[in-house]
């Protein structure tokens, strides 16, 4: 057995060693503003902005092309931290969104048609095929995937209800 | 000579890899909609099947066959050929970042293309050497990349054709493949 694993060991290490001295050599310089900017984006790569993916939106974002409110599920909250990076002026009246939500799924109108955990980038729907499905308040960032495709219309996106955990004082007026 | 040339003639057409063996069906019903990306994956998938080729001969002749691992090879070929595929992916970022914005998603994909196994093991079956590996490998990919390619011009006709409602998509692609492969199998008259 020993004489099997070890050579096979031995191969993967030094194919992995090649291709980490590899990705040094052909590593490829991205600017640090579009890696600041995609730390501060919610990282779940769904496609709203336009782009493929949260990466490319960020560059974007650092080369002007995209406008700092490009985050359709990141909102307000998003939108200013990016602009407050980039240095430009935020167009706060063009942004509806003020304060989290969540979707969700009225259990009398679906027929469990998977439609909407398919889409789902963060995996927050649950269920099966013709059973009802739910959705895990935790991991939804509201990106509204489930409501377009939804047959029945079932799915709309809430505010969040507070609870127990997520209740906090609000914040002393001035 | 003159074999080397015959032995690419035969690998390309005669013994096309996808229309005569079937191998690497997938791309060629995924990635055969539009020309560009056919011609894109084409050329990835050439470099990775060469260099596949030889790495794969180098491993089977230099370290599964010494120490008799033959049992072995299908695992380590896989391991192999991600490894190209990943270091062709970084080749070509670090190149050409505009051929990497086109390839995009069908660079991590060639790792599953059952064509660049295929040719790796047929290289072992057939006991080929070093060279003829190589040729054998890069012959394969000039005729994935032919097929793809055509196939990809005949979708984009059929796509503005009036085809019958019970043979639309899919189902005509598929007469067209059939068809297609019927036509290569005239070029077993050169062998």
């Amino acid at each position: 057995m020993l004489v099997s694993i070890l050579p096979l060991a031995g191969l993967g290490t030094l194919l992995g060693f090649l291709l980490g001295v590899a990705s040094r050599v052909l590593y490829v310089e991205r600017s640090n503003v579009a890696r600041e900017i995609e730390e501060l984006l919610p990282g779940t790569q769904c496609g709203q902005c336009g782009s493929p993916s949260c990466g490319a939106a960020a560059e974007a974002a650092a080369a002007g092309e995209l406008p700092p409110a490009f985050c359709p599920p990141g909102g307000r909250a998003v939108a200013e931290a990016v602009a407050g990076k980039l240095g430009l002026p935020l167009d706060l009246a063009s942004l509806v969104d003020e304060q989290p939500r969540l979707a969700e799924i009225n259990e009398d109108i679906c027929i469990g048609c998977t439609r909407c955990y398919k889409v789902c980038p963060t995996d927050a729907i649950a269920g099966a095929a013709k059973q009802m499905h739910v959705v895990f308040a935790d991991a939804c960032t509201a990106c509204g995937k489930c409501e377009e495709v939804c047959p029945t219309g079932c799915i709309r996106l809430v505010p969040v209800t507070e609870t127990l955990q997520s209740w906090a004082w609000n914040q002393p007026s001035l | 000579m003159s074999d080397y040339v015959l032995m690419l003639v035969a690998t390309a057409l005669v013994n096309n890899v996808i229309l005569i063996k079937f191998l690497g069906l997938c791309p060629l019903m995924g990635v055969s909609t539009k020309m560009d990306g056919a011609l894109g994956m084409g050329l990835a998938t050439t470099f990775v099947l060469t260099l596949a080729a030889a790495a794969s001969w180098m491993l089977e002749n230099w370290l599964l066959v010494p120490l008799e691992l033959e049992y072995l090879r299908i695992l380590s070929f896989i391991l192999v050929i991600a490894t190209v595929v990943q270091f062709t992916e970084m080749l070509i970022r670090k190149m050409s970042p505009s051929l990497y914005q086109v390839l995009g998603i069908y660079l991590p994909l060639i790792t599953t293309n059952c064509a660049v196994l295929g040719v790796a093991l047929l290289n072992v079956q057939e006991g080929y050497r070093f060279i003829e590996s190589l040729l054998f490998g890069f012959g394969s990919a000039v005729g994935f990349t032919l097929v793809l390619v055509l196939f990809a011009g005949l979708r984009e006709r059929l796509a503005v054709l009036q085809v019958p409602e019970l043979y639309q998509g899919t189902p005509i692609a598929f007469i067209v493949a059939g068809l297609l492969s019927v036509a290569f199998m005239g070029f077993a008259g050169l062998a």
